[in-house]
């Protein structure tokens, strides 16, 4: 019997099918987003409030940009919760801010008041921001860490645990390449 | 109730299967024969429970009978008859008992034929196809139950996806499962041959129709397929190197490599673990396809349903690539002592190039395929592989077999004498050099085309040249005619002939693609009515844009007038469906196709607020009619091959003379 043979092709066999396995853990569809670790593309946008707010501005601190629109199922859903969420967090040098797209300015004031949203809200109506971060569908969110880099982006809907836990991390410059997923609205 | 029937006949034939693997292991453990009959009676109840089960399912789809999930997915009420039939293969539970189904039909057909004969390896020939078959009759009764019911039942069903409503659909699924399960007899009968400890030539030659068989229905599967992606996707193209169809194309190159290799064995008794390892291959891919189409491991463009069943095929693939190469090691020692190459100039050497270049095609193509899933498994990050690595990697081995095929079959066997090779490539390679000097003065300039088309012109001038030579031999002997002589000459040789028109046929195919592949034009533009755009020698204007209502759907269509060279060659009207359950509508392209190229029209979006404006892609290809012709050419090579032999008439000139002549 020849033991060495029989060893080398179980192996070989083994190693095969493990890595066929492997594909069940995996999404193949996940595609890593090239932002990530690179500068926040900057920006201006007219807040609702009638300031105007400018990234580049806002260096030293970690951003937390989202974009939304008032017709979004899961932007509904996660509106109070972010609000909750930047109640909490809004002395640790963090700002929040929320850029609505492919909306009318006057549905934006309303889900504004709706939910009683304290961070900066303002309406883009050139949809250029979201060409600049490569936006394909709604909600999505960006972290910009103090030295102004993209380090996490989250695709759908984002739940408040993991939005303190990455605020955490940007404050640390810590990047995940990995796409975050939640529910997801694609553009209408 | 026709749930019932069907689930209960399931469950019936897996008890068979069972049963069916457990007989020959008792026959041989007690010697008795009535455990030899019962191995080959399980095959046959088998046979009749899963005909039983199918016919169940496909009276359902007929009969819209709603209170089955499957039917519920898969039909309407307006879905023609024949699309009901269809359904059987049009989603995942149904598609495997249609393979099921197959694989039954062939057991039972080698359960039957070699009733009397086999008598030592035909139980665990049985055996093999019991646990094949037990797999998926476990899979369709426990885990992808085409027999699931819903209640309440719904009042009409969701319908097949409208890409599958096409002729074609009718065709390639079922071509491609009968290559697959054909696949199956060669293996089995290896298996068997390695259990038994007879390790000679008598499992290829039981088995040399069946693979060819096989071969065939692959082959057509895999161009019906194109067929139906290039006339209904509506992309232009006919192949994307896309996984699944990676997964349909792959069994065929170790299948492909094992019919000549056998022949190797078959003459000189060499490369025996090597077709054993070939057939082994070539089974596991057939379960891999299915794997990787199911288990959504990998991305692919084509849309199939997850679940469960991606699971237990990997399982069931490892099981089977173990008990295989398991079992060739394990007899590795019967299997040693063969002859050695007398020369690498040699029909033998030839056929192994064959066999490796085969093999390097499948290694590369397979390597493509899973290599996204390598990578990230290796540096965490996906890498996505496409066309172009494809067709740069596998292009020159393509090319290198296409001239392999001049000389394989003519050259000698053993070792080819300088006069040998003289006799058969001479005059063949000044012909293709004259094609190819003729090529170059027409304007093809392009390296990769030319060396193709004097590759191809080399293979039919052998091929042409060596019949030539044949057939003066058979006339100076036999007083023939030509059309006679020719008959005789392909009765006679069946197989040595049947080849070279499969081999002319490839070279169709290889014209074709190599045509389309390189000179293919493309061409956008929106257009206005009575607008033009011209594309080469032809002008299309759109004449109207035309709205209409079918009884499923709602289709627009761009009406064009098409003029080529200025003479007018009719209209085409491409156009977008829309399907009420469907979010993007559906294209449907038109082509027109002469024997030089193909005009194919695509309608990419209309606008009927700015003035009936319609978007139009236009894509001349080249040569691309010659892939099908191929095909049809391989349909008449292998019907020469597999023919029933005739019996010798007395007064001929033997085979062996006609050799000496060819």
């Amino acid at each position: 019997m020849p033991i060495r043979r029989l060893i080398l092709t179980l192996a070989v066999i083994l190693s095969l099918v493990a890595l066929l396995a492997y594909g069940f853990f995996r999404d193949p569809r996940y595609i890593p987003s090239p932002l990530v670790g690179k500068p926040a593309p900057n920006f201006s946008l007219q807040l609702y409030s009638g300031e105007k707010v400018e990234l580049s501005a806002l260096r030293g601190k970690v951003v937390f940009i989202n974009f939304w629109a008032s017709w979004c199922p899961p932007c509904i859903a996660e509106a109070k919760e972010m609000e909750a969420a930047w109640r909490k967090l809004k002395d640790q040098n963090v700002v929040f801010i929320g850029v609505e797209i492919q909306d009318t300015e006057a549905n934006g004031r309303a889900f504004v008041k709706e939910f009683d949203i304290t961070y900066l809200m303002g309406n883009d109506p050139t949809g250029k921001i979201p060409i600049d971060y490569g936006v394909w569908g709604i909600p999505e969110s960006f972290f910009v860490d103090p030295d102004g880099r993209i380090v996490y982006k989250h695709v759908g809907a984002i739940d408040p645990e993991l939005l303190v836990a990455k605020t955490a991390e940007a404050h640390q410059r810590i990047m995940t390449a990995k796409e975050g997923k939640g529910e997801y609205q694609s553009i209408r | 109730m026709t749930a019932l029937i069907g689930h209960s006949a399931i469950l019936l034939a897996f008890a068979l299967s069972l049963w069916g693997i457990a007989a020959p292991l008792l026959l041989n453990g007690t010697g008795n024969e009535f455990f030899r009959s019962s191995a080959r009676l399980s095959i046959l109840g088998q046979l009749a429970f899963v005909t039983l089960a199918a016919s169940a399912l496909i009276y359902a789809l007929v009969n819209t009978d709603f209170s089955i999930q499957y039917v519920a997915m898969n039909t309407t009420r307006a879905t023609p008859i024949y699309y009901r039939v269809t359904g059987l293969w049009g989603a995942l539970e149904g598609s495997l008992m249609l393979w099921e189904w197959l694989l039954i039909i062939f057991s039972g057909l080698v359960a039957w034929i070699y009733k009397e004969r086999q008598r030592e390896t035909m139980p665990w020939v049985l055996m093999i196809f019991s646990i094949v078959s037990a797999f998926f009759l476990g899979v369709l009764a426990f885990a992808s139950d085409p027999f699931q019911t819903v209640s309440p039942v719904p009042a009409d069903g969701r319908g097949l996806n409208p890409l599958l409503e096409d002729a074609n659909m009718m065709s390639h699924p079922p071509l491609l499962y009968t290559g697959f399960v054909g696949l199956t007899v060669p293996y089995a009968f290896a298996m068997a041959a390695l259990i038994v400890g007879k390790a000679d030539e008598e499992w290829i030659v039981t088995t040399r129709r069946w693979t060819i068989t096989a071969w065939f229905f692959l082959t057509m599967g895999n161009l019906v397929g194109a067929w139906w992606s290039y006339h209904v996707l509506g992309w232009g193209g006919y192949w994307a190197w896309d996984p699944v169809e990676n997964a349909a194309f792959m069994p065929w190159l170790p299948a492909t490599a094992f019919l000549h290799s056998v022949q190797v064995q078959e003459r000189r008794r060499m490369l025996k673990v090597w077709n054993l390892s070939l057939i082994m291959v070539a089974f596991s891919l057939t379960i891999f396809g299915t794997f990787l189409t199911r288990s959504g491991v990998l991305s692919s463009i084509h849309a199939f349903s997850n679940g469960p069943v991606g699971k237990i095929f990997l399982v069931f693939l490892a099981v089977i690539l173990i008990a295989s190469f398991g079992l060739l090691a394990y007899r590795a020692d019967l299997l040693k002592g063969q002859p050695q190459l007398d020369s690498m100039v040699s029909r033998e050497s030839t056929f192994l190039l064959n066999n490796v270049l085969l093999v390097s095609a499948l290694f590369t193509i397979f390597l493509g395929t899973i290599f996204p899933l390598l990578a990230e498994a290796v540096t965490g990050r996906p890498v996505s592989v496409g066309a172009p690595y494809f067709n740069a990697a596998t292009v020159p081995i393509f090319l290198a077999l296409v001239f392999l095929m001049a000389i394989g079959p003519m050259i000698a066997w053993r070792r080819a004498s300088l006069d040998n090779i003289k006799r058969n490539f001479l005059w063949p390679a000044v012909a293709s050099l004259a094609i190819a000097i003729a090529v170059l003065i027409l304007g093809v300039r392009d390296f990769l085309p030319l060396l193709g088309v004097t590759v191809c012109a080399f293979v039919v001038a052998t091929i042409l040249f060596d019949t030539a030579l044949a057939l003066r031999a058979r006339r100076r002997l036999a007083r023939e005619n030509i059309f006679s002589a020719l008959v005789t000459l392909a009765r006679r040789n069946q197989r040595r002939y049947g080849g070279l028109v499969v081999h002319l046929g490839i070279v169709l195919i290889a014209l074709g693609i190599l045509g389309s592949m390189s000179y293919s034009v493309e061409r956008q533009a929106t257009l206005g009515r009575g607008e033009t755009l011209e594309v080469g020698n032809y002008k299309i204007r759109l004449i109207a844009l035309r709205a209409i209502e079918e009884p499923t759907h709602y289709r627009v269509e761009g009406v064009f007038d098409v003029t080529r060279g200025g003479r007018d060659i009719g209209e085409l009207a491409p156009a977008l469906k829309f399907f009420p359950n469907q979010q993007s509508p559906v294209g449907r392209a038109v082509h027109r196709s002469t024997f030089g190229e193909d005009l194919y029209l695509i309608l990419s979006g209309f606008s009927e607020l700015q003035n009936n404006r319609a978007t139009l892609k236009v894509l001349v290809r080249p040569l691309v009619v010659w892939i099908w012709l191929g095909g049809g050419v391989i349909v008449l090579g292998t019907l020469i091959a597999i023919m029933p032999a005739r019996k010798r008439q007395a007064v001929a000139v033997s085979s062996a003379e006609l050799e000496e002549v060819a």
